[in-house]
């Protein structure tokens, strides 16, 4: 189903989609978009929305099993508490992408923003993954209680990732592409070096992230990356009891 | 009074052209409300650079009246303390969602020679904005620059530019809000941008050193008298920028100043710059979250708070510097950009005019 979303309130445009779910559509296209919010958000059916345009914040909230591709940069707030399906975008996306996410992947071409998968969580098969090709910045996994975070740097900029890494991390698993200062890290994350298990876990997603976006697997595994885990499960559990 | 919840933040948006070019209000329009949704009626408000060529060395005060009375007593106070070469109403269109505006109305104002012997043209200005807005009762000076106006009032932002007729000026700055209030009352005074002489800003966020920064601007003759905390960017620009002849890039080291784990870092001049101003004008410090868009006759401002708690995307096309809460507001009125991005918190995007403007 193509729908022309050129000056159409979100509330409009999530209806039509909504109903024509209900009554069975499996593909969308949605062109023109232009900041519409809440796309894609509490569905829980195995659909495929394109979207070509600029989606608006939240974009697959509390989503439940659908594919997103956008053919251009996300806003903020993308994949807030997902819980399955996938999210694939072919530019950049905004801050607290994957805020409280709890399963499914968020696979980013380019940049992310600040505090990208603040509070993920995973419950024995339920793991999320975010996975971006660029750079990330401040409080990245901040709060982390699991799933599967990994930022490439593929754009060659100075920094990779912005201050405050992990602080607070109680759970999951962040793999970043290259060495990093310590000075970036938070408190509470211990830095490691990858064993070949983490090279198995971390190849069979890159594989997915270099065949959507053109890249060439090779020469993104040819750095050495960090692995960033919580150095306990209750970093903060005495700080309230004296 | 509403019940349910409507989540939602400020909207900002702003357009400059490095080269001058004059842009009608009705592209920054359709940028600000591309983010309706983000506003919920009790605000909206513009800034124009360049829209009052042929007056360009006058002083043009847009005012708001609440009644006749207070018209009447600032155009007597006027006549004391300035040459009035023209005054006018501001000319609205009142066919729309827009209700219970105050008595809009703009002079163009020269200051008088012998008014001059002790103190500077634009200290005159302010110290007059400041005693208007604080005793004149019932009266508001919505801008006082030259060159420049501020068109706001309460209501979304795309009613509020229509109800001004936006479409007639041409400017090559312009900056917009959508406003909702959180903390301080909605009127028409209160909408953004809040201005002073060539100063404007358009604010999403709140300023939670306000009452530290009021004290200190207090102690330089501001008056903070519109119940609302973006005022005190406004005065912060002015005092350290025209005053105190700051670059904008080391007011910025105040106002968003590094951390002092950054600045430990840092490489010995600038480090001994930055301790510096820390140390000095500490309680200019902006504290909450923030973006901000600031505008004057030279250029336009980005600037986030320091962990950015507050969206903002800048682009660039050609000679055109946008920026706005969500890049969906660029493209709305830019579709092909040559670069987009967002800047790092507590990082300025500082946008200059570089040639000549009329």
């Amino acid at each position: 189903m193509k729908i022309d979303a050129k000056d159409m309130h979100y509330r409009q445009l999530n209806r039509i989609i909504r109903d024509a779910v209900a009554s069975g559509e499996k593909e969308f296209e949605l062109d023109n978009v232009q900041g519409q919010r809440y796309i894609g958000d509490g569905l829980n059916e195995s659909i495929k929305i394109t979207i070509n345009g600029t989606p608006g914040n939240d974009l697959g909230a509390f989503m439940n099993g659908p594919r997103i591709i956008v053919n251009a940069n996300g806003q903020d707030g993308i994949a807030n508490t997902m819980n399955a399906g996938e999210i694939i975008i072919h530019g950049s996306a905004g801050d607290i992408i994957g805020y409280g996410m709890r399963g499914g992947r968020v696979y980013i071409k380019g940049d992310a923003g600040y505090r990208v998968g603040i509070h993920m969580k995973e419950y024995k098969k339920q793991v999320p993954v975010i996975v971006a090709g660029g750079t990330a910045g401040d409080f990245f996994g901040e709060y982390m209680a699991g799933g599967i975070m990994i930022l490439l740097g593929m754009n060659g900029k100075d920094q990779i990732v912005g201050d405050y890494v992990g602080t607070g991390m109680h759970g999951g698993v962040i793999y970043i592409r290259g060495k990093i200062d310590p000075y970036h890290l938070g408190k509470e994350v211990n830095c490691l070096e990858l064993n070949e298990e983490d090279m198995k876990l971390i190849g069979s997603y890159l594989k997915e992230f270099c065949e959507y976006f053109g890249f060439d697997l090779n020469e993104v595994m040819s750095r050495s990356f960090t692995k960033l885990v919580p150095l306990s499960h209750r970093p903060y559990g005495n700080m309230y009891v004296y | 009074m509403k019940s349910e919840r409507i989540p939602s933040g400020c909207a900002i948006s702003g357009l400059m052209s490095e080269e001058g070019r004059r842009i009608d209000g009705s592209v920054i329009i359709r940028s600000i409300a591309c983010m309706h949704d983000r506003s919920n009626g009790l605000g909206g408000g513009f800034a124009a650079y360049g829209i009052y060529p042929k007056r360009k060395e006058q002083y043009a005060f847009h005012m708001m009246f609440d009644n006749v009375e207070a018209k009447v007593a600032t155009e007597e106070f006027f006549k004391d303390v300035f040459n009035v070469d023209k005054d006018e109403p501001i000319p609205t269109h009142r066919e729309n969602g827009v209700s219970n505006p105050p008595l809009l109305w703009r002079y163009f104002l020269e200051v008088p020679e012998n008014k001059l012997e002790f103190i500077t043209e634009r200290d005159y200005v302010m110290k007059i904005v400041m005693k208007i807005n604080s005793e004149v009762e019932g009266a508001f000076v919505a801008s006082s620059g030259k060159n420049m106006g501020a068109f706001k009032g309460v209501g979304y932002p795309e009613d509020i530019g229509r109800f001004y007729k936006l479409e007639d000026y041409n400017a090559y700055i312009w900056t917009a809000h959508g406003r909702f209030p959180t903390n301080t009352p909605g009127w028409w005074g209160g909408a953004h941008p809040f201005t002073l002489l060539d100063w404007s800003v358009v604010h999403n966020g709140e300023i939670s050193s306000y009452g530290i920064n009021k004290r200190y601007l207090e102690m330089f003759g501001y008056r903070l008298e519109l119940r609302t905390d973006t005022e005190v960017i406004a005065y912060l620009f002015d005092l350290m920028v025209r005053r105190h002849k700051f670059p904008i890039d080391k007011a910025i080291l105040a106002l968003a100043s590094p951390f002092w784990k950054d600045i430990d870092r840092m490489e010995t001049e600038r480090k001994r710059i930055a301790t510096a101003i820390r140390q000095v004008y500490g309680s200019t410090l902006l504290n909450g979250p923030f973006s901000i868009i600031l505008g004057h006759n030279n250029g336009m401002i980005g600037l986030n708070d320091r962990i950015k708690l507050r969206p903002m995307t800048v682009a660039r096309n050609d000679d055109m510097l946008y920026m706005a809460s969500e890049e969906s507001a660029i493209r709305a009125i830019a579709p092909d950009l040559e670069e987009v991005w967002s800047p790092r918190a507590g990082t300025a995007v500082i946008g200059t005019i570089k040639a000549e403007v009329e």
